[in-house]
């Protein structure tokens, strides 16, 4: 890798994006390269959206992402992946949970509506879109709180980084009997491809 | 060893480093995690939480003037509570080494304003340093404290969000032992009445002029050739988004943004064609540059004084001002999109406070905290803010004035309450005003994350503490009516607000339910909609609580009934409590037909 790759984690308050974050910079640390990130905390967020920018290379100047410059967007939920599709270059790749969290402002409300199919919606426009059925096989795997682990198993197909340094990263942040389970959820990420599913 | 750190934890890191005898802050975005992280991985430092930030600046000085290093951290709009100590601690200097961490929010990601804090260096005349990095943050620290003792002044040092709450590689160091100090009784140097006073305004005027050959000395302020004919000079964050954009240009960075190294300056303006300045919000170097004759520099015009900086926004300033011919634009957009703004969790007990107000119509002074939220649809039941504790003295000047004709109610929180409320409370007894103060005491700092205050009985390093007993407290201060009011009572709510309006003199109400958050997640059994019973009227809707949602079933003319997520419903009961057909029913009491 010479050039320096972004990534955008977004979701709303609570879904775990700092975690998921936190273990890609960490693994790109580990794999030698210069890593910055940067997110907006406070509980000011609370509910609200949660973003987090990831950049890794050789050398890292700005520890956000210019607009527009994005390599991969993912986002915990669904509307929050379209809302940011003006962070994405033109052959960038979205994966976005098909995760809906309709907030309390547009309930009952006749000025906002939330996007029936925010994948499809973002299909239309950016060509290379994964959705993951996230909740879905966390649910198989027993635990909710899985869909973090297995949608960076889905960013692991396009990062230049070693299974090991994942894997390694995920044991030393996880609770020791979770360790298991969050590798299966991982590597059920990880076997998503683009080819695999919606384009 | 190299480690991944945010910039704050780069200070606490770089604290530890310093061997730091102090550090006292009051809690605000985006300083917090300093003096978290102290407390959680550093506990050699001592660190306390302080009421606010002017007694946490005291506290620091006396640990100064005691011989040890301290470390005093806050929000930009904390200096302003800390102005006072901090305009005078210039002119008596330190014994022990002093840095003063000024965290800024361009952009107001969690602020009430965007104000520059570089420009109270100059105010102040302290020597400043900029970190543009975790690493430079953790460097700049120990530097500082150095720097501390060599010039007998306090140190600022400048941070802004992306430099906070970014994080990137750093270099750990190993402790340093700092000089063994004691405080050495120095009435000249430390008393500060006006005949002493006027002599130590001339000893800042003598460092002044130290610290400017310091700053064309120093490392931290550094150019950087690359044979272009064009020169930028920034720092901080600018600095990193300008060599994102234009790496090929000359540098000069700024890591000390105050004094300005002004002979450097000069053969950096001469030796380019085009010098332009790069800095977030004010222009405070550019003015500087320009008041030295430095007249052909260009700043401001191309990058703009509100909101912060971004790689896309100096890459704009770039193109204007003729240096780049091609700027990388964002190619997607979503169009209009539903917000999403923060809202007050399920179970806040602030919410009942806000729903008897709201339909009481009174005229509420507001103040800051979650409760802040308040103000947003649909609650729409807060009506000013301006800054920590000025909810009290902005209702006893409404109603001195007659504004409201249903009255005037102020909103404050325990911990701004103990930070800035209690003298205005005070203020209400003494002047006879009528306002009714509502404290909503949740037993947190919730806002920033749940810190502790006097009146929770823990301490930022978890001991023991005594626990102020608000009642008693109001009491104390001369307030006739106190009385507690259990914030998920809805009845008692508007029945109590009424009668402590109608009563004359000031009274305090002081709700009783903790944050569902924190210390400890509340959750009781649930409530559920019945939705044979439910006939979509919306009054659930307009309590705006994110567990309540609407379902897919509807009424007659189309309007969507509610549902509870029972996941996320910690059974406050008070949509039931304004459910007109009572189709809001626990869950052990619901049964399907
Ligand atoms: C001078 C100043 N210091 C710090 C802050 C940051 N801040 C905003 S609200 C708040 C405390 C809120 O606590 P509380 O009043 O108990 O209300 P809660 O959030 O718990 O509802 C803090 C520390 C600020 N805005 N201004």
């Amino acid at each position: 890798m010479t050039k320096t790759m972004n990534i955008l984690i977004v979701g709303v308050g609570g879904q775990g994006v700092l975690l998921a974050s936190e273990i890609l910079s960490e693994a790109a640390m580990n794999a030698g390269y210069d890593v910055k990130k940067s997110e907006i905390h406070g509980m000011s967020q609370r509910g609200g959206v949660v973003s987090s920018h990831v950049r890794i290379g050789p050398v890292v100047y700005s520890p956000t992402i210019g607009e527009g410059q994005v390599d991969v967007l993912m986002a915990f939920e669904q509307a929050e992946g379209f809302r940011a599709v003006n962070w994405l270059k033109r052959d960038g790749i979205a994966i976005l949970s098909r995760t809906s969290l309709i907030p309390a402002i547009v309930t009952g409300s006749k000025q906002y509506h939330y996007p029936e199919d925010a994948v499809a919606d973002m299909g239309k426009i950016v060509k290379k879109v994964i959705g993951v059925e996230a909740d879905k096989i966390a649910g198989e795997l027993g635990n909710p709180r899985l869909v973090n682990t297995i949608l960076l198993g889905v960013l692991s197909n396009y990062m230049p980084l070693d299974l090991d340094l994942w894997t390694d990263t995920i044991k030393s942040r996880v609770k020791p009997k979770l360790v298991e389970v969050n590798l299966k959820a991982f590597q059920r990420g990880r076997d998503i491809r683009l080819t695999a599913v919606s384009a | 060893m190299r480690e991944l750190l945010s910039g704050n934890e780069a200070v606490a890191r770089g604290a530890y480093e310093a061997g730091v005898a102090l550090a006292a802050s009051y809690p605000g975005t985006p300083s917090t995690e300093i003096l978290e992280t102290l407390a959680e991985l550093f506990p050699q430092v001592y660190a306390q939480w302080s009421p606010n930030e002017k007694v946490a600046f005291e506290v620091a000085i006396g640990a100064s003037f005691g011989g040890g290093r301290a470390l005093c951290t806050m929000k930009h709009v904390g200096l302003n509570v800390a102005a006072d100590p901090f305009m005078t601690f210039a002119y008596t200097g330190v014994n022990g080494g002093f840095v003063i961490v000024s965290c800024d929010d361009p952009e107001m990601h969690s602020s009430q304003n965007e104000q520059d804090n570089r420009i109270y260096a100059k105010f102040a005349a302290v020597p400043m340093l900029n970190p543009s990095s975790s690493q430079e943050a953790k460097d700049m620290l120990v530097t500082g404290y150095e720097m501390s003792e060599m010039f007998d002044t306090p140190v600022m040092l400048h941070m802004t969000t992306r430099i906070s709450h970014a994080k990137g590689i750093v270099e750990l160091n190993d402790k340093v032992v700092g000089p063994n100090r004691k405080f050495v009784k120095d009435p000249a140097k430390y008393v500060m009445i006006p005949s002493n006073a006027r002599k130590r305004h001339v000893v800042v005027a003598e460092r002044m002029e130290k610290l400017r050959h310091f700053a064309e000395e120093t490392p931290f302020n550094v150019v950087e050739s690359n044979g272009s004919k064009i020169g930028i000079i920034t720092g901080g964050v600018s600095y990193q988004y300008a060599k994102e954009v234009a790496p090929e240009l000359d540098y000069l960075k700024l890591g000390m943004g105050f004094p300005l190294p002004m002979k450097k300056i000069e053969q950096f303006v001469q030796s380019h064609d085009r010098v332009l300045i790069i800095e977030e919000l004010e222009p405070f170097w550019e003015e500087m540059i320009k008041a030295a004759g430095f007249l052909k520099v260009e700043g401001k015009t191309y990058f703009g004084a509100l909101g912060e900086l971004s790689p896309l926004r100096v890459a704009h300033g770039l193109r204007d001002a003729g240096i780049v011919d091609r700027v990388d634009e964002p190619v997607y957009s979503a169009g209009n999109m539903f917000p999403r703004p923060p809202v007050l969790c399920p179970g806040c007990p602030h919410r009942g406070a806000f729903m008897a107000l709201k339909k009481l119509g009174v005229a509420v002074t507001g103040d800051i905290g979650c409760y802040t939220l308040g103000v947003m649809e649909p609650l729409n039941a807060l009506d000013t803010c301006i800054c920590m504790g000025a909810s009290i003295g902005n209702a006893i000047g409404m109603e001195k004035v007659k504004g409201s004709d249903k009255g005037t109610v102020a909103v404050i929180g325990d911990s701004t309450f103990m930070h800035s409320g209690i003298t205005g409370l005070l203020d209400a007894v003494y002047n006879k005003s009528n306002v009714t103060v509502m404290i909503l005491d949740n037993r947190a700092t919730a806002m920033t994350g749940g810190q502790q205050h006097p009146a929770t009985g823990k301490t930022l390093m978890g001991e023991e503490a005594h626990t102020v007993k608000i009642p008693e407290l109001c009491r104390a201060l001369g307030v006739g009516s106190v009385r507690e009011l259990d914030a998920y009572d809805f009845d008692a709510a508007l029945a109590m607000i009424k009668e402590e309006m109608a009563r004359p003199g000031p009274s305090v109400i002081i709700t009783n339910r903790p944050c569902v958050l924190m210390p400890v997640r509340i959750m009781e059994e649930p409530y559920l909609v019945d939705a044979e019973l439910c006939t979509a009227c919306g009054a659930c809707f307009r309590i705006s609580c994110p567990a309540i949602s609407a379902s897919h079933e509807t009424n007659k003319h189309g309007h969507p009934k509610a549902i509870i997520d029972e996941t996320v419903c910690t059974g406050c009961t008070l949509c039931a409590q304004v459910c007109p057909p009572e189709a809001i029913i626990l869950k052990s009491q619901f049964v399907k037909v």
